[in-house]
């Protein structure tokens, strides 16, 4: 883990999510729904141009019916065989007819470890690096996630201009 | 990262204020530039931006309506910074991708556990 992820974990923190869960399933089970790229894009709903392999970037298309339109790039960075995966990706690529290529990226980890009694698999999924997007960047997530706000905003701007 | 969460999107009439104050690139701009460099005063932020100070001065006032920014008076300049309290875009955000990986957590679960073997596509 890195310094500043380290740091973050003890404040509430704007910069990071974390995810942790016991499947009932052995790490090799897991590490291949995680490592295949095609097993990924399943539960994930994307689809993947290709294979992971470290320093790769994978492109996808997003499966979710009505969402086909986005596109995903993931950069693989560190593949362990079942105990780590890790890429970078641009967290919320909602507009198709933006360009994130100059952003920054967060980074998204899976760790996995024996579940405590034994038998299933416990994985800590963290992404970080959210405090480096811009702030309006984020903003305009909500604006993108929900179509309808995007009339109200056209309705309402006539007061503030 | 996928756009599938909905439930825990904010409520619209909270976040009007917030959107209408950031539909303008002149202030989405000045949110970027406090964001990279503030606090900074008017005179630095309306240098070199081609807008009048005035107009700097009234997009300054609309952020500060919606809770982005606020000034403080150091010496004789004011200055703008972005309103550190008022992070819950940024908060709401996280919350948005957090109810993200939690379904996709969900159905990473189903996946591995409904059987040992891959399954085809639902």
């Amino acid at each position: 883990m890195t310094g500043r992820a380290k740091k973050a974990r003890n404040k509430p923190s704007t910069d990071r999510i974390e995810k942790r869960v016991v499947l009932r399933a052995p790490r090799s089970r897991v590490w291949q729904a995680l490592s295949n790229a095609k097993e990924f894009g399943t539960w994930f709903r994307m689809n993947l141009d290709g294979a992971f392999a470290e320093g790769r970037t994978v492109q996808a298309t997003v499966t979710i019916p009505g969402y086909e339109h986005l596109k995903v790039e993931m950069q693989v960075e560190r593949i362990e065989p079942e105990r780590y995966f890790s890429y970078r990706w641009h967290p919320y690529p909602s507009d198709p007819t933006v360009d994130y290529s100059a952003e920054p990226m967060t980074l998204v980890e899976f760790t996995l470890e024996d579940a405590e009694g034994g038998g299933g698999t416990a994985l800590t999924i963290v992404e970080s690096g959210f405090d480096r997007i811009p702030l309006a960047r984020r903003a305009e997530a909500f604006r993108m996630n929900d179509a309808g706000w995007a009339g109200q905003i056209k309705n309402l701007a006539a007061y503030v201009t | 990262m996928s756009p599938s969460r909905g439930a825990a999107a904010p409520k619209a009439s909270d976040a009007v204020p917030v959107f209408v104050a950031l539909g303008d690139p002149i202030r989405l701009r000045l949110l970027g530039r406090l964001s990279a460099d503030g606090p900074l005063s008017i005179t630095r932020l309306s240098r070199g931006s081609g807008v009048t100070r005035q107009a700097i001065t009234k997009h300054l006032h609309t952020l500060g309506a919606a809770g982005l920014v606020r000034h403080a008076r150091r010496g004789r300049e004011r200055l703008w910074e972005l309103d550190r309290r008022r992070l819950e875009t940024a908060k709401r955000y996280l919350e948005q991708i957090s109810a993200q990986w939690d379904a996709a957590v969900d159905r990473l679960k189903a996946f591995v556990e409904d059987s040992p073997a891959s399954r085809p596509v639902p």
